[in-house]
């Protein structure tokens, strides 16, 4: 029993064999896997790697181009600003001895509605000014009219009043020195000036 | 005479003066030297009347160091346009003719013992063939300076005032030298003058103070921000005025003499304006400028409180407070009818109604008013034609008369005589003060200067006054 066995045994052993074909003889299948391993991992690292520089970079490349982005936002918005504020600066003017506003100049006042619309926290000042014409004392009151008439269109187009400073310098601070009608159509006039909340200005 | 004029030697003038004298006063031709003795002057727009205004010569004398005292009487008195005023033939070749007693051809000896004033015996005869009716002498008596008001008729000295100068050089000399100037109207007229009058006004936003003769102008603004309105108290020690501060009006009062000024309470928080001063010294009276419009507000000044208001304009503004002298009645300018216009009201606000009557269409602006002294007459301009002319409103009839005519006339404020009137006018070519006489419409530039404005014409100012640094 015992030869039958080691007989059997070795029948399989031989028959295993002839049933692998031969040839050169089996490598041991495990240190095979692991060079392959090796250098896949070695590769994967070297690609990650590669990745990671290139994400980096993508990254630095993105936060540049986020840089430059504010940037470039900042400068226009500063260009913004300088606009917003020029338009607010337009002065009106006004007919002799009158505080109502012209139909001409309503346009202008309109855009000062739309910029105090766009930017809540902007407060302004309407200072009213006169020519030399008239009484000295009385264009007190007559600058404080044409500063009051502007500030009223501008509060009745839905601007809060408290945001709306206004003052009168009579004939005391003209614009043009001239004594001729020219000059006294440019000193009939309302000024507008920030007080407050004019740092960086949206476009309406 | 001639000779005489030129001649610097005082013994020589003196001598020549006597020989003048003594050749002049008995001949007949004394008459054609009359005419040729009154000094007309520079004087725009007079109409002489004669023996309307008394003749008044103010004596010369030796004493040199009373010369810029006389000066400055002689042109007070010349100012006050109530006299004619008559300089002697020769000017200082009868210098010594005060002192010299009668007989007149007497040659005057001890040219020091000054006293054209003082002495007795003037040669009234003389001066009444001059055309005077008074004669003012100025002497030295030790350090007390002696006027005499001469009766030229009567021949006598008719009153004597004494008053201890001080040095030319000091501040005050000038104001009692003036003072002394309305003592002799006070002798002669029995009325008070004008000559210890001072005048506020403003040029380039900073406030003057100037003598009614045009001398002696000071600063006394006391702060950079441009100022405006400026008004005398009734003690002719203080005044009220206006400065811009961040585009506010803030008022304060100020001693004329200091710069110690005090802001008026309630005052500064909105464009407050127009100061003026109640009769009694304690009420401020001013325009506000709120989002409601301008109107009239009082505080007193006294304690510092109590702001009141007296008008509601709602749809039109109320401005330019000024107090009757009885303290009961302010006016100011309306634009109630549309254009401004003068209107009145009892001091407590009641009562509004128009004052100065108007032409509905046709009758320009009306602003600025102010009230007389006496109380007879409200001083204003208005617009005629594109330019300002200063009017006068008589409050008794309400009948309105215009006293200017020539270039721009504005801003009119009442002398204490209320009889003159100074104001702004650019009749020379440019925005000057000038003073007008309303008796005679003698009018002559205070001050040589573009750009001043505002005048303010002092009440009469008390002894002390002047004489507090």
């Amino acid at each position: 029993m015992k030869r039958l066995s080691l007989l059997l045994l070795g029948g399989i052993v031989v028959v295993a064999v002839a049933a692998c074909g031969g040839g050169a003889p089996p490598q041991p299948p495990t240190p095979q896997q692991n060079v392959d391993s090796i250098a896949r991992a070695e590769k994967e690292r070297q690609d990650s790697i590669d990745a990671a520089a290139a994400a980096a970079r993508a990254r630095e490349e993105a936060e540049r181009q986020r840089q430059q982005r504010i940037a470039d936002s900042l400068a226009a918005m500063g260009k913004t600003t300088e606009a917003v504020r020029t338009m607010l600066a337009t002065m009106i003017h006004f007919d002799y001895d009158k505080s109502n506003i012209r139909s001409e100049d309503a346009s202008i006042l309109d855009q000062k509605v739309a910029i105090l619309q766009a930017n809540p926290n902007l407060r302004i000042r309407i200072s009213g000014h006169c020519d030399e014409r008239g009484s000295d004392e009385y264009n007190l009151a007559l600058g404080n009219r044409r500063a009051t008439a502007s500030k009223q269109y501008v509060v009745s187009h839905g601007i809060d009043a408290g945001r709306i400073e206004t003052v009168s310098y009579g004939e005391e601070r003209p614009l043009a020195q001239g004594h001729d009608e020219a000059a006294w159509a440019q000193n009939r006039r309302d000024e507008f000036e920030i007080i407050a909340g004019g740092d960086a200005l949206r476009q309406p | 005479m001639k000779a005489a004029r030129r001649s610097d030697g005082w013994a020589v003038r003196g001598c020549v003066a006597a020989a003048a004298l003594l050749a002049v006063y008995p001949s007949n031709r004394l008459a054609a030297q009359d005419t040729s003795a009154i000094d007309r002057g520079v004087r725009i727009g007079i109409i002489y009347r004669p023996g309307v205004r008394p003749g008044l010569v103010v004596l010369p004398g030796p004493a040199p160091a009373l010369d810029s005292a006389r000066v400055i009487i002689a042109r007070d008195l010349d100012y006050s346009d109530r006299f004619e005023l008559i300089t002697l033939p020769g000017g200082d070749s009868i210098r010594f003719s005060g002192a010299a007693s009668s007989p007149v051809g007497r040659p005057p000896t001890g040219g020091r013992a000054g006293g054209g004033g003082a002495a007795a015996g003037l040669n009234y005869p003389l001066y009444q063939a001059l055309g005077a009716d008074f004669a003012v002498g100025i002497a030295l008596a030790a350090d007390t300076t002696v006027l005499a008001v001469h009766d030229v008729a009567a021949g006598g000295v008719r009153r004597e005032f004494r008053a201890v100068l001080p040095p030319l050089k000091d501040p005050g000399f000038r104001m009692a030298v003036h003072r002394l100037a309305d003592h002799v109207l006070e002798a002669t007229l029995g009325t008070g003058g004008i000559a210890a009058t001072r005048i506020l006004f403003v040029m380039d936003g900073k406030v003057y103070v100037i003598d009614q003769d045009g001398a002696d102008r000071q600063l006394v603004s006391s702060s950079d921000h441009q100022a405006m309105s400026p008004a005398w108290a009734p003690d002719g020690r203080r005044f009220a005025y206006m400065e811009f501060w961040a585009g506010h009006g803030q008022l304060f009062t100020q001693p004329v003499g200091s710069g110690k000024r005090q802001p008026v309470a309630t005052t500064g928080q909105a464009l407050d304006f127009t100061p003026a001063f109640s009769p009694d010294g304690k009420t401020l009276a001013f325009s506000r400028a709120t989002e409601e419009g301008t109107d009239i507000y009082t505080v007193n000044v006294k304690d510092n409180c109590c702001l009141q208001r007296l008008t509601v304009g709602r749809f039109s503004d109320n401005l330019s407070p000024t107090y009757s002298p009885d303290g009961q009645r302010v006016a100011f300018v309306s634009t109630r009818p549309g254009l401004p216009q003068i209107y009145v009201m009892a001091a407590d606000g009641t009562d509004q109604q128009l004052f100065a009557p108007f032409d509905y269409g046709v009758t320009g602006s009306s602003n600025a008013p102010d009230w007389s002294p006496d109380g007879q007459s409200v001083a204003f301009h208005r617009d005629v034609g594109g330019t300002l002319q200063v009017f006068v409103l008589d409050v008794r009839t309400r009948a309105v008369r215009q006293l200017t005519s020539l270039g721009r006339n504005e801003d009119p404020t009442w002398a204490p005589d209320s009889r003159h009137v100074a104001f702004v006018s650019d009749r020379s070519g440019y925005r000057q003060l000038w003073i007008i006489d309303l008796e005679t419409g003698r009018i002559r530039p205070l001050l040589q200067q573009s750009g001043a404005r505002l005048p303010a014409w002092s009440p009469r100012i008390p002894e002390t006054a002047s004489s507090t640094p």
